[in-house]
């Protein structure tokens, strides 16, 4: 990928045949006009669609047979880049002969795919599949219009990127089933925010009411939020390991095992110990200790004491704990 | 088919003149010009002409320094940089002042300081794209270690109040650097007239090779290299000299400025440009953006109402002809350009504007095949255009 970013400047060079021949000459640009849609004894529908960031417009018309439910013709204006007309031109074809329940299916992606040579290469590059997100919501709009309903009530999913129609809910379970911490992976898990970019945060092409920055924030914070609530309901029904602890149930862990079988025998010496820090030093677990009165000092904490302290912990608690004294 | 090239503010053809004289340095004095030996020592004589051509080409002073840089870019670097190290991380200052329609080069570098934590003010620009010079006055403080304003604007050619900025910036004792890119060549530019302390240019811009530029200094404002390495331009600019195309950048210096070099731009090309621009404006609904006054004489920015700037560049594209565009969709991040964003970026404008740049190399024939072409392209689009085709007041027209 680096190799192929060096040189810049090739959105032309990546367009298909097919989307150059359809922005030269599109075949189903145009209007339908009242009286066509007369003669077909037809119902005419006629959707406007704005894309505010890039001011690309799209107008588009159907001529609906209202018993069969049929767009019997299809046609559009844009204003708007060649990929916005080769998108326009060829989701007008894809309506046509469809029910207006089947064109609402054509998805943004199906329109990319037609305008494919062929099925391996993309027919724009990725920020340009932008431009056929467009074709869709004038789809919906059409649609919305011919059933009398809003033109939300097709898309059951929060959408957070439109171009590879990734939804909300997808993006936080690959989260949380893949544990990822970066925009980067969730793009190479799902695609969102490989297009235009404008989903990954603030700032971008256009406006968003979601953004992988912050769907990353949160699902991580509850994640964490999460972890702990397990930690504690595991430590409650007793199924904790000292691995899934948090710091505090470790602290409590390893004093509560001090308390019962080391600390009497150091207090019958005029001597005790406290916990200084536990860390992380994988595999091992490493518990700084401190002695305190007859124990500060004294040889036997550097051997014996030290020895019978770490075994009792090792056994207890977890293997790997290591005892350090300062 | 015709080709035409009509995209000047994004680069040149090289002169083939320049072209000639750079030859020999690539194939026959091919020697690195810090040897003491022939192959060396042979480039100097040429070395010490193209410089001289720069020096007069902005009528820098001989105690001052035109150093080579890779380009405008790397000179813009080389000012912005070495301004923080040497009075903002070393010294008490912490603040640059700039417009917000610079081109990337300055812009970019500053938004990298400001990550290190220097305070940038960008200057908007009035309603003609242009920066009011009385608005630099009331921005600088005690601690403003720079003012960097672009001469000419690359998209809409409007030149900015330099030698009014330079007697500002003088008044009030603070460095002014200007980015001549788009200014030499096509209008006069004169350091010394301006007040100018700093300035960069790019070569390839005036008919010069790509990969060279400069960045004039003035004495007494020397600055921390942007490059360390060897003895090269003083020390100034480390890395060895690409001498061919130093000197190819002297002699279009030279061919740029010398003579009657300007007022050939002033006349002729201004001549088809204006022919360009009457022609497309006779055309319903089009503007030239920031209006006609004040404009390096090569540059057009036009908005032709329901002609996204892209689907134009393409139907020209297809046609022979190669110009440029503000809109958003035709760039690689879909971000609009920042003199686009100055005028407003909920207007038809950020997204119609068509740039035209000629050069001297232009002919009267190319100026009235870019015509019909133009026309052409604007009648198939409006047709297709959906926010041109249902506007009622345009319905009488057959454009």
């Amino acid at each position: 990928m680096a190799k192929g970013d060096l040189v810049s400047g090739s959105i032309w060079d990546e367009y298909s045949n097919n989307v150059i021949r359809r922005m030269d000459d599109p075949l189903h640009q145009g209007e339908i006009t009242e009286e066509r849609a007369k003669e077909l004894n037809t119902k005419l529908i006629i959707a406007d669609f704005g894309a505010e960031s890039c001011g690309d417009a799209v107008r588009l018309y159907w001529a609906v047979n209202e018993e069969t439910n049929v767009i019997e013709e299809s046609k559009f204006k844009s204003f708007g880049c060649g990929t916005a007309i080769a998108s326009s031109d060829v989701m007008a074809e894809l309506c046509m002969g469809k029910t207006v329940d089947e064109a609402v299916k054509i998805t943004n992606i199906d329109v990319e795919f037609a305008l494919r040579d062929n099925a391996d290469t993309p027919a724009v590059p990725p920020q340009k599949m932008h431009c056929s997100v467009m074709a869709y919501d004038v789809i919906k709009k059409a649609a919305a219009e011919y059933k009398g309903v809003d033109m939300e009530s097709f898309e059951s999913e929060v959408m957070v990127c439109e171009c590879a129609r990734v939804s909300l809910g997808t993006i936080q379970e690959v989260i949380r089933i893949n544990d990822l911490t970066t925009i980067e992976q969730i793009t190479d898990y799902t695609k969102a925010g490989a297009f235009c970019k404008s989903c990954i945060k603030p700032g971008g092409h256009e406006d968003r009411e979601w953004y992988l920055v912050d769907i990353l924030k949160d699902t991580r914070l509850e994640m964490a939020s999460d972890k702990l609530k397990n930690a504690a309901d595991a430590s409650q029904n007793g199924e904790a390991t000292f691995d899934t602890m948090t710091i505090v149930q470790r602290i409590k862990a390893v004093d509560a095992i001090l308390d019962t079988d080391i600390r009497p025998m150091l207090v019958m010496d005029g001597g005790n110990m406290e916990i200084i820090d536990i860390k992380d030093n994988s595999p091992h677990y490493d518990i700084y200790i401190r002695y305190l009165g007859a124990c500060n000092g004294c040889d036997s904490g550097s051997t014996g004491t030290l020895y019978a302290i770490e075994s009792v912990l090792k056994d207890k608690v977890d293997e790997n704990i290591r005892i350090l004294p300062i | 088919m015709m080709e035409v090239y009509l995209d000047n503010n994004a680069t040149t053809m090289v002169d083939p003149l320049v072209f000639e004289e750079m030859k020999p340095f690539l194939t026959k004095i091919y020697g690195n010009p810090n040897s003491l030996h022939r192959f060396g020592s042979g480039t100097h004589p040429k070395m010490l002409e193209a410089l001289d051509y720069l020096y007069e080409g902005i009528n820098a002073h001989d105690n001052d320094d035109i150093i080579i840089t890779g380009n405008a870019t790397e000179s813009n670097n080389m000012v912005i940089k070495g301004i923080w190290i040497d009075k903002i991380l070393n010294g008490d200052k912490n603040h640059i002042i700039t417009t917000e329609v610079e081109h990337p080069a300055i812009t970019a570098t500053l938004k990298f300081l400001e990550t290190q934590g220097v305070n940038v003010t960008y200057l908007p620009v009035n309603e003609e794209g242009v920066l009011e010079a009385h608005t630099v006055r009331a921005y600088i403080k005690d601690e403003t270690a720079l003012v960097t304003v672009m001469w000419a604007n690359n998209e809409t050619g409007k030149i900015f109040p330099i030698e009014e900025i330079g007697e500002i910036c003088r008044e009030m004792n603070v460095p002014f650097h200007t980015d001549a890119t788009q200014a030499i060549g096509k209008i006069t530019v004169d350091v010394q007239k301006c007040n100018v302390d700093y300035l960069s240019f790019s070569a390839h811009k005036f008919h010069g090779p790509k990969g060279i530029g400069g960045l004039y200094v003035k004495k007494g404002y020397e600055l921390t290299p942007l490059f360390h390495g060897g003895e090269q331009m003083a020390g100034k600019r480390a890395g060895t000299v690409d001498v061919a195309s130093m000197v190819g950048m002297g002699l279009a210096m030279k061919l740029a400025t010398q003579g009657s070099a300007i007022e050939y731009e002033q006349t002729v090309v201004k001549g088809y440009r204006d022919q360009l621009e009457a022609a497309i404006l006779e055309i319903p609904e089009t503007i030239v953006i920031g209006g006609k006054d004040n404009r390096t004489p090569n540059t057009t920015l036009i908005s032709i109402r329901g002609v996204e700037g892209e689907s134009m560049l393409w139907d020209l594209n297809q046609k022979g002809i190669g110009a440029s565009t503000g809109s958003a969709c035709a760039s690689e991040s879909l971000e609009a350009n920042p003199v686009m964003n100055a005028f407003g970026s909920d207007s038809e404008l950020a997204h119609t504007g068509v740039r035209l740049s000629l050069s001297r190399f232009n002919t009267q024939e190319e100026v009235d095949y870019a015509i019909d072409v133009i026309k052409t392209a604007v009648l198939r689009l409006r047709h297709i255009s959906s926010s041109y085709a249902y506007a009622p007041e345009s319905h009488d027209s057959q454009l």
